[in-house]
This record gives C-alpha cells, sequence and structure tokens, in this order.
C-alpha cells in the first residue's frame, strides 16, 4: 500500500446523502479481475447527466471528494475504493461514512475523513465561490485546512500508523502466526470443515 | 476465561471465544470459522496471494459458489458474456490452484452463498463467518458473528484466517408482542430500517430479541439478519434455540452423535445474559406492524403499504427533505399517491433475503389458482438449486409457470443486475431483494422492496397489494378476462 502522509488537492463536492456503493461503481462493472480500469465505472450512472458535478470542467483534477452523510453505504465492494483511486481522488470526506466502505479505503490507502455537517456544508462553500481552493489534509497532525480553518478528525491511532507507513496487513498478522497455531489446535473438533 | 465473568451479549460471547490475540492500541485479532467466497469479489484477493507466494491457510474453512455474475437461463451452455465468463472462470482457477472447495454452476449445491451455507449446515451457532459481501449478515440468524468484507480482507482470511477488528457496539432490537397474521419477517425488517435509518446501525452488531422474534422459523430470522447492513450495521444476531438447534440438525456439516451434544451444550451458553448491557436498545411493538413496502432509493425510506407517498416539503431534516425530493424524481412518484396504487412492470422473487423454500411457498400458496396480470413480468429465482428442487418436489414450479411466472435457476439474479436478468430503464419491481438503490436492478430501473407475500399480490394485480387485498380476485379465469 502507498503511504499516505499529507495531501492538498482541489474538491469536488458532492451533494448528496446516501450515496451508496451501487452509485460509486455499478455492479455491471464489477467483472473485471484486476484491481486497476475501474475509473470508468464510478458513478456511472449520474454520469451520463452532463451536469453531474464531475462533468463540470470547473472541479477537473480534484482530487478530495466531499459529500453527504452516509456514504459509501451497501454492497461490500472493494471496486468502490478503486474506483475512486483509479479515478484519481486521494482523500473522501463525509460527515459519515458506512463500515465497511470506511474499512476497504483505510486498507487500501484512500483516506476517508469524518467532518460535521456544518464544516461540510463550508468547504461546499468555499469550492462554489472558488473552484481552485485547495484543501490539505494532514494525517500526521489529523488535521483538515482549508481557507482560514484549521479543523481536526479523528482516526485511531493503528489506522493512522498503518496508512503513515503504507503497512500490509497481511504482512502484520503472520509475525503472529504462533498465536494463530495456538489458537487452531484449541478449537473444538466438532467445528465445521467444508470439505470431507 | 473467567469463571465468573460480568454478564455479557450474545455478541460479546462470540467476540470474545475467537481473540487470537489482543495487544494494547491494536484491534484484537479474531479467528475466522468459516470463510464464504464469491466469483466477484475474490479474484484480487487470490492474485494477492499469488504475487506474495502465500497459499491459503485453511481451504477446509473456506466454501466457495458462484451466484453474483452466474446466468439463470441456460445454464449448461457456456456463459455468454465473455467478460462474466472470465470472472466465473477465474474463480475455477483459482480454488482448483489453492485447494478451495468450490460447488459451481451446474452442481447440486450451488446458489447464492449465504442460502448455501445454511443449507448445508456449514453455518452454526457461535462461528465466526465472513464473505466478500455485504450480506454475510444473514448467517447471525444462527447466533453466528457474521459479516460482510472487502477484498483486502478476503485475501488476509485467505492467507491468515484471521481479520484485524475493532469491537462493535451492541445494539438491542426487542421486538415485542406478536406479530399480525399477514406481516411478515421482511416487513419487520423493512420497519426497523425505516425506525433507525440507513445509518443508524453504523459501529453496531444488532441483536434481535422479544417475544416476536423467538417465534419466527430460521428462515425468516434469516431474513432479519441478512437486511442489518441495510440500517448500517454489519452484523445482526439472533440468540440460538431450539429452533436454530432443530434446523441444524441432521445437515451435512452439522456435528452428530456426542459431537452433537457437545456443540448444543456449548451453543446453549451463547444468549445474552441476564443483566448484560447493550450500548443502545430499540423496542418495537410487533402488533402494529403492517404489510410495509419502500417508496425511495434507499432501504430506510419505507412506508407500510396503507399509507401515500410522502410529501417532502412535510419533513422537518433538510438533508432528509432533499434525498426524499431526489427520490421522488427517480422514482417518477407524486407525493400523496396512495401506494397501493402503484403499477409495476416486473416482480421479482428471490435473493438472499427472500429465495428460500418457505418463502418460495408462501408466495406460491398466494399465486395458487390464480394468474400474474397482463403485462407484468414476474421472475422466480430460487436461492439455491436445493431450493430449486425442493420447490419443484413440493409442486410450486408447476403453481408458478401455471401462474405465468418465469421458473429460473438459482443467483442472485435481479437483486443486483450483474447477469442478463435486469430492469430496462424507467422499469418499475416489486422486489423480495435487500436494495432499492438507484439503477440497482438495471441502469434507470425503480425498485420497490416487499415480502414474497406482496410480491406474489402484486403480480396478480399489477400494482402493489398486500394478500388481503387480494381477496376479491379468486380464480385463475377471471383475473384477467
Amino acid at each position: 500500500m502507498e503511504k499516505f502522509t499529507t495531501h492538498s488537492g482541489r474538491v469536488l463536492p458532492l451533494r448528496r446523502s446516501n450515496v451508496d456503493t451501487d452509485q460509486i461503481i455499478p455492479a455491471v462493472y464489477l467483472k473485471r479481475i484486476t484491481r486497476d480500469g475501474f475509473e470508468d465505472g464510478l458513478f456511472a450512472a449520474w454520469r451520463k447527466d452532463p451536469d453531474f458535478v464531475l462533468n463540470l470542467p470547473r472541479y477537473q483534477g480534484a482530487t478530495v471528494l466531499v459529500a453527504g452523510p452516509e456514504f459509501g453505504t451497501g454492497s461490500s465492494r472493494e471496486h468502490a475504493v478503486w474506483a475512486l483511486q483509479n479515478y484519481g481522488f486521494r482523500v473522501v470526506i463525509s460527515p459519515r461514512f458506512a463500515d465497511i466502505f470506511r474499512g476497504n479505503s483505510l486498507k487500501g490507502g484512500l483516506l476517508t475523513v469524518e467532518l460535521p455537517e456544518d464544516v461540510v456544508e463550508r468547504i461546499w462553500a468555499l469550492t462554489d465561490s472558488d473552484p481552485d481552493a485547495e484543501v490539505t489534509v494532514d494525517l500526521q497532525s489529523r488535521t483538515v485546512d482549508f481557507a482560514n480553518e484549521s479543523v481536526d478528525f479523528d482516526l485511531d491511532d493503528y489506522a493512522r500508523w498503518r496508512l503513515l507507513e503504507g503497512l500490509d496487513d497481511v504482512g502484520l498478522t503472520l509475525r503472529h502466526t504462533d498465536s494463530v497455531d495456538a489458537f487452531e489446535s484449541a478449537r473444538p473438533s466438532w467445528m465445521p470443515r467444508t470439505v470431507a | 476465561m473467567v469463571a465468573r465473568a460480568e454478564p455479557r451479549t450474545l455478541a460479546e460471547k462470540v467476540w470474545e471465544s475467537h481473540v487470537v490475540r489482543r495487544a494494547e492500541g491494536e484491534p484484537d485479532l479474531l479467528y475466522i470459522d468459516l470463510h464464504l467466497v464469491h466469483e466477484v469479489t475474490s479474484p484480487q484477493a487470490f492474485d494477492g496471494l499469488r504475487n506474495a507466494g502465500r497459499r491459503v491457510r485453511r481451504p477446509d474453512l473456506t466454501l466457495a459458489t458462484e451466484d453474483h455474475n452466474v446466468p439463470t437461463l441456460l445454464i449448461d451452455r457456456p456463459i455468454a458474456d465473455p467478460v462474466s465468463r472470465t470472472q466465473v472462470e477465474a474463480l475455477r482457477k483459482n480454488c482448483a490452484e489453492f485447494g478451495v472447495p468450490l460447488y459451481p454452476l451446474g452442481s447440486d449445491d450451488q446458489g447464492i452463498v449465504h442460502v448455501v451455507g445454511p443449507q448445508l449446515g456449514v453455518t452454526q451457532p457461535g462461528m465466526t463467518v465472513v464473505c466478500g459481501d455485504s450480506h454475510t449478515s444473514t448467517h447471525g440468524a444462527f447466533g453466528a458473528l457474521a459479516f460482510g468484507i472487502g477484498t483486502s480482507e478476503v485475501e488476509h482470511v485467505l492467507a491468515t484466517q484471521t481479520l484485524p477488528l475493532k469491537p462493535f457496539k451492541t445494539m438491542a432490537i426487542t421486538v415485542e408482542g406478536e406479530l399480525p397474521a399477514d406481516v411478515t419477517a421482511k416487513d419487520l425488517i423493512l420497519a426497523v430500517i425505516a425506525e433507525i435509518g440507513t445509518g443508524g446501525g453504523q459501529g453496531y452488531v444488532l441483536e434481535y430479541r422479544g417475544g416476536a422474534i423467538e417465534k419466527l422459523s430460521m428462515e425468516a430470522r434469516m431474513t432479519i439478519c441478512n437486511m442489518s447492513i441495510e440500517a448500517g450495521a454489519r452484523a445482526g444476531m439472533i440468540a440460538p434455540d431450539a429452533t436454530t438447534f432443530d434446523y441444524l440438525r441432521g445437515r451435512p456439516k452439522a456435528p452428530s452423535g456426542s459431537d452433537w451434544d457437545a456443540a448444543v451444550h456449548w451453543w446453549s451458553s451463547l444468549p445474552t445474559d441476564p443483566g448484560a448491557v447493550f450500548d443502545r436498545e430499540v423496542v418495537i411493538d410487533a402488533s402494529r406492524l403492517r404489510p410495509f413496502v419502500t417508496w425511495g432509493t434507499n432501504p430506510g425510506q419505507g412506508l407500510p403499504l396503507s399509507a401515500a407517498v410522502p410529501d417532502p416539503a412535510q419533513i422537518a431534516d433538510p438533508a432528509a427533505r432533499s434525498a426524499a425530493e431526489r427520490a421522488l424524481e427517480y422514482m417518477d412518484l407524486v407525493p400523496g399517491t396512495p401506494l397501493s396504487e402503484i403499477g409495476v412492470d416486473t416482480v421479482f422473487l428471490g435473493s438472499c433475503t427472500n429465495g428460500r423454500i418457505e418463502d418460495l411457498r408462501a408466495a406460491a400458496a398466494i399465486l395458487q389458482g390464480r394468474r400474474v396480470a397482463d403485462g407484468v413480468r414476474m421472475l422466480v429465482v430460487p436461492g439455491s438449486v436445493r431450493v430449486r428442487l425442493q420447490a419443484e418436489s413440493e409442486g410450486l414450479d408447476q403453481v408458478f409457470t401455471g401462474a405465468g411466472a418465469e421458473w429460473r435457476h438459482a443467483g442472485c439474479s435481479m437483486c443486483l443486475g450483474m447477469n442478463p436478468d435486469q430492469l430496462a430503464p424507467g422499469e418499475r419491481s416489486a422486489s423480495t431483494s435487500n436494495r432499492n438503490f438507484e439503477g440497482r436492478q438495471g441502469k434507470g430501473g425503480r425498485t420497490h422492496l416487499v415480502s414474497p407475500q406482496v410480491a406474489a399480490a402484486t403480480a396478480v394485480t399489477g400494482r402493489l397489494t398486500s394478500p388481503a387485498d387480494l381477496a376479491g380476485i379468486p380464480g385463475s379465469s377471471t383475473v384477467n378476462a
């Protein structure tokens, strides 16, 4: 995973709540067996509308998506994270994320930042007046800076450390194989197996 | 383990019994008893293993099936869509290479992953169950801690049989009283989601409890736990009891003999202790529930079928109001229209929510002697091959086809519109599935979530209808004369 320390970028304001993962990438785009090339499917249905915010010239090149609450609900498809990353987003800001999407994003190096609704509203207002305004997300200090504001955000120490170091979870867990072996040896023998 | 512990909830007991490693400042490392795999969320995970030179630690605790992206017609021919075919073939190749058991298309045990696990008896109380699919919460009906994961986590479980996890909070959903005779588990869970909202369960494991839950069959319990994710919760659970044990006894992967006794002894210790404290409690009065349908584009936007399309102007919260406005525009609905006057083009009976044998029986009982309305297409897609075979042995397929419905092969089908079973733009469905998101069942399609009983009654009239309102429409020959 690529390390994440700090990122400054322009904002794509997505003024919608309950942006579910079927909107982020519809099922028909999930047939690819690689981790790349999913940008074509990003918001595929909404993109058919020329006035959809992703299509507006003023927001081209934005790397920070700022959306309404309950972002990433629905299907567990990690393709939603890949589609956002493949398109060029590094950070998503929302008042509230769905759990599975949040976990997927942090594992994949897409930083998801929860900020209160009033802060999200102020970022939207800023980009309305100045689409070139940048937001800076600093994972080291856990702050989001825009205009003259600096707002703290929460992210647990462990997730932050993994992102800062760009660590692979599987590699970390394999260091504890002895613990897994010990646990397994104590499991009841009657627990089900999928092969005879 | 401590001899005299604090009273604990079901979820806490299952969690604690699976902690492989606990360290200050780190997530718990949890052992995974069962990992279910399907073709859509696994190929990149197997690639990750291959690239790192890793193996699947416990193929014998892993089970794969083909469900999301398979056709429900002509299944004995090669899959027509070459991209879908490549994905299904990748699963077959990966399972062969890594030694993972697979039930492919054509096998008697193929079907939707969340229907297959329980019917094999491989889902049992007190287990941890994961799958790269958010509806893994279904298995919580057995008192298992079961939740959906992303592809990175699929890779992690394949490689280590564990997952690092931060503890969930616990929420009790206590359903008191008795469900009216014409109200189903689907109506109940839709009402719960409307009550707590699509984000209400975020960060929680839900435990459904109370008299109304205890009376439910395993299949109804699965319907409820299945849609926990639609309330934002990763997992939903129901305490194991005699109903659970009766369902499991004799299934192919259930323990037998003295193992059965040992298992039941442990399973019986799992229900939440008296006095255990939940982080949040919600109480629902079952006796007040009615058949429920969704009118909008998220599963929290639902109302009793006897109500009317809501007026966004009456919604105080600005975000909810604008979401309702957007939803009504997408759904092409006018505030004030009685929900029972909304006409549909398609009825979909199936999915991991309502594709089990009881669901098919309930719908067939309503369609018996009646006809699907002219101009309405009804798809019946059994959740698994076993469900299909059971239905055929009971003659249900004859009831469906006799009424004018299509009898299909098993799979996820129109629930997510990944295979050819899709709504056309602008088409409207009554669907027993779990998500009414924009375009979920096909680009531009409009979905109303309903129970199997409402689906069947709707098929007969062509508009959203509860079975009670069919009273005046008996007999097949008179309906569409």
